[in-house]
């Protein structure tokens, strides 16, 4: 089983190395391809890889936006300043706590989701429409309901609390600088887990029904069903959905723009607001450049970290 | 959404129930919370919402979607967000197929680099970007320009190598018998392989109406004026522009949320099978 299992060629990233059918035949014919690729060719170099390069430069130079100011290179002195800068640690460990919470739970969350509405009963495609919702309707959407739901006086979240803890318990939630960042969490994952869960599910619906006749005829538990043959069935699609998630708590941006604007007191604060609040609001296109360097540097190594520990626990 | 028989006993899972429960009250109740508040005047939206009457639209009336259209500008805002999610579609179905087609079926020098560099790209999240493309468009004066907020998301490495994929994945025979028939190498790619590609057309133009409709960092970057807005950074206006009135908001986003609503409605099963294929071939 686990033998058939590793040698599926792994999951979408790995791009090239990917299995590919035999090959057809290729036409020879220089002039009509580049007419076919230069369309891509030319937004890709001005649209992406000429401004990451232009990234770079400047974020060696103190270049300002709409400046009279000659642009001057000024070596590592922005990358010194917004790694000693109080504001921009602080966002980058809060990215880094919302990857680090966010990831295995949101994960779990969406398989267990997925094992729920992979069965065969009553209801299930209502259930499985309503864990999809928020996804549907966007995060702008759900962040401004859940700005009223988390409301300190009169928000539903401190209504639950009182009655589940007959008036003792309640919460600042966006406004308490312990439970903030908890908030935005519990927020996120709710508006998002949908997503993971459709990916968790058609991974699920692919593994072959035979393997769980076969495995219940030898009298497996369902426990042991799970582990030995759903687990291997859709390890692919878990690490997919582990890289996937670990990128979009990197570039958590919209929640907190729309709730909290990092508040209160940076506690919510993250690279990608201090991205916008830097180059944007600051106008100070250098420095924000090297603030977007850290973050793909960011982003490129907890995915690519991440996809290595799963590797090394597979053999 | 998918209909494939799971492999299930027929036995009752207690578990299973309450968790299914416990789970659909925690999904439901925001949703319904806020379907039930825009019909509410604004001043009972959180004052209910502590009890059950934060699910009964008493004193319900339109009179929210009224003032949403009138003071959110909705209309204009919903305007600006479909002339740009379908530019970019329309123009990122064309360009990367194209791309994602000769990749698959042509031969020309830089083939494979062209290849190497549209999996590498694939990496660079558009955020890297956005600062220094801000610093460029300022320069062209492409600011408030609906060209800045369409462009930069046509051409798009993983579409195109989501593209290439699927033609590999179809036979070249039929492509090959049209060719010995004489027709040219453009008027084969667009009577005989768009057509069979038809699944991977759906699936990057619902991801790219996705991702397109809800991007909100590069319009607050690079417009300020409410003539090229869009509704993810409307609804992040109008939620601070006094007097607020929650049940105006509410309203406000119950309608921006309807186009996407009715999008999932009628292709219900293409759209689950586009999200969920990212995760299994990308």
């Amino acid at each position: 089983m686990t033998a058939t299992a590793s040698r599926i060629p792994s999951d979408a990233l790995d791009g090239v190395q990917a299995v590919q059918p035999p090959r057809p035949r290729r036409q020879r014919s220089t002039g009509i391809a580049l007419l076919f690729v230069l369309p891509a060719v030319i937004l890709l170099a001005v649209f992406l890889l000429a401004p990451f390069c232009i990234a770079v430069y400047l974020s060696f130079t103190n270049e300002r936006l709409a400046s009279p100011l000659p642009r001057v290179w000024v070596g590592w002195h922005n990358y010194h300043a917004i790694l000693t800068d109080p504001r921009f640690r602080q966002a980058l460990i809060n990215n880094v706590v919302f990857a680090v919470v966010v990831v295995p739970l949101q994960t779990a969350l969406a398989l267990a989701l997925a094992v729920l509405v992979n069965r065969r009963v009553r209801g299930v495609a209502l259930l499985r429409a309503l864990f999809f919702a928020p996804v549907v309707m966007g995060i702008a959407v759900a962040s401004t309901v859940w700005y009223l739901l988390f409301d300190p006086e009169q928000g539903m979240l401190n209504g639950v609390l009182k009655l589940l803890s007959w008036g003792h318990l309640h919460s600042g939630w966006l406004t308490s600088t312990s439970m903030a960042l908890p908030s935005v969490i519990i927020m996120s994952i709710w508006s998002s887990v949908g997503l993971q869960m459709v990916i968790l599910l058609a991974a699920l619906q692919d593994v072959p029904t035979d393997l769980y006749e076969a495995a219940a005829l030898d009298g497996a538990t369902p426990w042991q069903q799970f582990r030995a043959v759903t687990f291997p069935g859709i390890r692919n699609a878990l690490v997919f959905v582990l890289t996937m998630t670990t990128i979009f708590a990197f570039r958590l941006f919209d929640q907190v723009y729309i709730m909290t604007s990092g508040r209160p007191r940076g506690h919510t604060n993250t690279m990608l607001l201090e991205l916008v609040q830097v180059g944007y609001e600051r106008q100070q296109i250098g420095r924000a450049c090297a603030i977007a360097v850290v973050f793909f540097v960011f982003v490129v190594g907890f995915a690519g970290l991440q996809r290595w520990i799963v590797r090394e626990d597979a053999s | 959404m998918s209909t494939r028989p799971a492999p299930r006993r027929g036995r009752r899972e207690p578990v299973a129930t309450v968790a299914s429960v416990v789970a659909a009250v925690v999904f439901a109740a925001p949703l319904l919370f806020m379907v039930v508040g825009a019909f509410k005047p604004g001043s009972r939206v959180l004052a209910d919402s502590t009890s059950w009457r934060a699910f009964w639209p008493e004193d319900g009336s339109l009179h929210n979607f009224g003032q949403a259209i009138d003071r959110a500008q909705f209309l204009l805002l919903l305007r600006n967000s479909l002339i740009v999610s379908s530019s970019v579609v329309a123009g990122g179905l064309v360009v990367n197929s194209m791309a994602g087609y000769a990749l698959a079926r042509f031969r020309f020098p830089g083939r494979r680099l062209l290849l190497v560099a549209v999996v590498a790209l694939a990496v660079v999240p558009f955020q890297a970007v956005a600062i220094p493309l801000l610093y460029l468009m300022s320069g062209w004066g492409w600011r408030n320009t609906f060209a800045a907020l369409i462009v930069p998301f046509i051409a798009n490495p993983f579409y195109i190598y989501l593209f290439r994929s699927f033609f590999l994945s179809i036979p070249a025979e039929l492509e090959e018998a049209a060719r010995v028939d004489g027709a040219g190498p453009g008027r084969v790619f667009v009577s005989i392989a768009v057509p069979l590609a038809r699944p991977a057309f759906a699936t990057v133009g619902i991801l790219a109406f996705i991702s397109s409709w809800a991007e909100l960092l590069w319009p607050a970057l690079i417009t300020d004026r409410v003539e090229v807005r869009t509704l993810p950074l409307g609804i992040s206006v109008f939620r601070s522009v006094p007097p607020i009135d929650q049940g105006i908001i509410l309203a406000f986003v119950v309608l921006a949320a309807l186009p996407m609503f009715a999008l999932f409605f009628v292709l219900q099963r293409q759209f689950i099978a586009s999200v969920a294929r990212t995760g299994i071939r990308g």
